[in-house]
């Protein structure tokens, strides 16, 4: 599958991206670069604004400011692809038609799919090890399955850039990873750039070079996953103290008890804290 | 990714892209079978039956290059040519135009009820007819009656209003449908003012109107209609695919690329043309935009570019089969084949509906 490449350095430049629905401002000037093949993670409390940014990079909410792609120019469907929080899946509609209907962008204005488009569909179905789901109705697959296959539909449009909006909140652990896993080795395999909103942010830890905190519609933070999860930040970003900590290699975030006093340290690992607690038990 | 897959499910995921979103065959030829079936049982029957045999040698001699023996008499080729055939292919050109703008309507809104009648056309076309019929408004033009020209502007100028109470914005179709809601109130209200300001004989021929009655004067509507049907019915097959992104909603229609509020647009005019041309040669045929495309999609299932070419196909064979009835069963008499149509439909449709097999 050939997938058009950008210059190395920029895939995507935000400048001051405002989004304001009925006079309420939910983008207030976000600057953000984003690197050719990286995975930048977007994290931050419900109603921080990541869907929003999200969807205004593809142009569904009207916003001001600056949207521009590495090489100029506004970007299209061909440049950017999303993976809407919820797809709709329609009644009757088969996984491969499903799958068609990402060479939208590809078509003209009244053309239909040619020879050319239904092979990107059947390439994309069989490495995604959906061959055999092809003429099955969208509307029966399981929710894995259904991720899979939104998936797919993003990869036909062959866009450089994935646009994920919480790709996994509606799977379960098992899921979670396989789908994770999916997308991280595609972007390897093709230099995707995977942009990805994330609920979870042990997870999005894990599978971002860089984390954008958003903080009320504005970045607070914006890093690799340790710099950004540190434990005030992200308390005071999500509202309710956090403890930070590192299980064999991965970052894990849980949140501390309210009563809890916690220091601003970097984050230590696990055996630290646990020592740290025996302390905090001793001296009470 | 290398996996191998066993050679069964490659054929399979080939043959399932092959059809994708195709029009089946083995449909279109059934359909058009049933068509013509239809078309012949309408042409031979009537106050006066005429031979099959004479008919079919009559047709195809018509064909250029095919000369064939006639068998039947002046008159009853006159009947053929004159009455008969053109009624027949009124009712199935109606027919297939109403159906096939229900698809649209159905498609652009994304909703099972829509039917063509949606944002006023009946309503505003109605209005037109009691205008012309019962008050002498005369916007005949050209070849173009005092009737089907202020039925046609009517039902334009109802859809037109609710686009413009809408503020053109095809972004929204909930709003565009509540508009033509108040349109059709406002349009039908002033239509029943109208009436009872008429004598008894008068309101009785715009009833009968608004009941939905095929033309009666030859070939002229036929001709009349054909260009608006061969205009936007091309338009409406050319968007079918349209439908199809829309299926997904407008927010994931658009980052795949289709600008929704353009192609509804597109979509609702040429519906609302097809519909109104429809209405100003037939009055209000009831049903057959609402239920053809459901019944289309039990056949062939949802995808719009089979269901928009074969609800043509259907709504004429079911229109030109029903307006038999209009034409036999009351005999000399005609009945209102808008009537008809709600009475074979209905039934119909509960029964589909109660055999539960619809949205599977």
């Amino acid at each position: 599958m050939s997938i058009p490449t950008l210059t190395p350095s920029s895939a995507l430049r935000v400048h001051d991206l405002r989004v304001a629905y009925d006079g309420t401002e939910v983008l207030r000037g976000v600057d953000l670069e984003l690197r050719t093949g990286e995975w930048l993670g977007l994290i931050g409390p419900n109603g921080s604004g990541k869907s929003t940014l999200l969807r205004a990079l593809v142009g569904l909410v009207p916003s001001a400011g600056g949207v521009e792609l590495g090489q100029g120019g506004r970007p299209g469907p061909t440049d950017l692809s999303l993976m809407p929080q919820s797809p709709e899946l329609p009644p009757g509609m088969t996984v491969v038609e499903y799958v068609l209907l990402g060479r939208t962008a590809h078509l003209g204005w009244l053309r239909q799919e040619s020879a050319a488009d239904r092979r990107v569909a059947t390439d994309v179905l069989r490495r995604l090890g959906l061959a055999s789901f092809a003429g099955r109705p969208v509307l029966q697959l399981s929710g894995g399955e259904a991720q899979r296959v939104v998936i797919a539909r993003a990869l036909a449009q062959q866009s450089p850039v994935l646009l994920l909006d919480e790709p996994t909140s509606a799977l379960d652990v098992g899921h979670q990873v396989e789908v994770l896993e999916l997308v991280d080795e595609l972007r390897h395999e093709d230099g995707l750039t995977v942009v990805a909103a994330m609920h979870d942010l042990g997870t999005a830890a894990r599978y971002s070079d860089r984390l954008a905190l958003l903080d009320r519609g504005s970045l607070a933070a914006v890093g690799a996953p340790r710099e950004v999860l540190e434990e005030d930040l992200v308390s005071r970003v999500y509202g309710h103290p956090v403890r930070v900590h590192e299980l064999d290699g991965h970052l894990v975030v849980v949140p501390a008890p309210r009563a809890a006093r916690h220091t601003p340290t970097a984050p230590v690992s696990l055996a630290d804290r646990r020592q740290g607690a025996q302390t905090d038990q001793e001296v009470s | 990714m290398s996996t191998t897959y066993p050679p069964r499910t490659v054929d399979e995921l080939d043959r399932a892209a092959e059809r994708a979103f195709r029009l089946p065959a083995a449909a279109v030829l059934g359909s058009v079978a049933v068509l013509l079936l239809v078309g012949m049982v309408s042409v031979t029957q009537g106050a006066a039956g005429l031979p099959v045999e004479g008919v079919v040698r009559s047709l195809l001699d018509a064909l250029p290059g095919v000369h064939l023996h006639q068998t039947l008499t002046d008159q009853q080729q006159a009947v053929l040519w004159q009455i008969r055939l053109p009624r027949t292919v009124l009712g199935a050109l109606v027919g297939g135009s109403l159906a096939m703008a229900g698809a649209g309507y159905q498609g652009v809104f994304r909703n099972p009820l829509a039917d063509p009648y949606l944002l006023g056309v009946s309503a505003g076309a109605g209005l037109g007819a009691v205008l012309a019929l019962g008050f002498g408004l005369d916007l005949s033009w050209g070849p173009v009656d005092a009737l089907p020209a202020a039925a046609f502007l009517g039902a334009l100028v109802a859809v037109t209003a609710s686009v413009v109470v809408a503020r053109g914005s095809f972004r929204d179709p909930a709003t565009l449908l509540l508009a033509g809601v108040a349109m059709a109130a406002l349009f039908s209200a002033t239509q029943t003012y109208a009436i009872q300001k008429l004598d008894e004989s008068r309101s009785r021929e715009v009833l009968s109107w608004l009941f939905g009655r095929l033309a009666t004067n030859g070939w002229h509507p036929v001709v009349l209609l054909l260009p608006y049907v061969a205009l936007a019915g091309v338009v409406l097959l050319l968007h079918a695919r349209h439908l199809d992104v829309l299926r997904l909603g407008d927010d994931e229609a658009r980052s795949l690329g289709l600008h929704p509020a353009r192609s509804r647009l597109v979509v609702v005019a040429a519906a609302t043309l097809l519909t109104a041309s429809a209405v100003s040669v037939s009055g209000l045929i009831a049903f057959v935009g609402l239920v053809t495309p459901h019944v289309v999609r039990l056949l062939v299932g949802h995808s719009y570019r089979a269901l928009v070419p074969l609800s043509a196909l259907v709504g004429a064979a079911f229109l030109a089969f029903v307006d038999i009835g209009a034409r036999t069963l009351a005999a000399p008499a005609e009945l209102p084949v808008g009537v008809i149509t709600a009475f074979v439909g209905a039934p119909f449709f509960c029964i589909v509906l109660w055999r539960g097999r619809y949205g599977a």
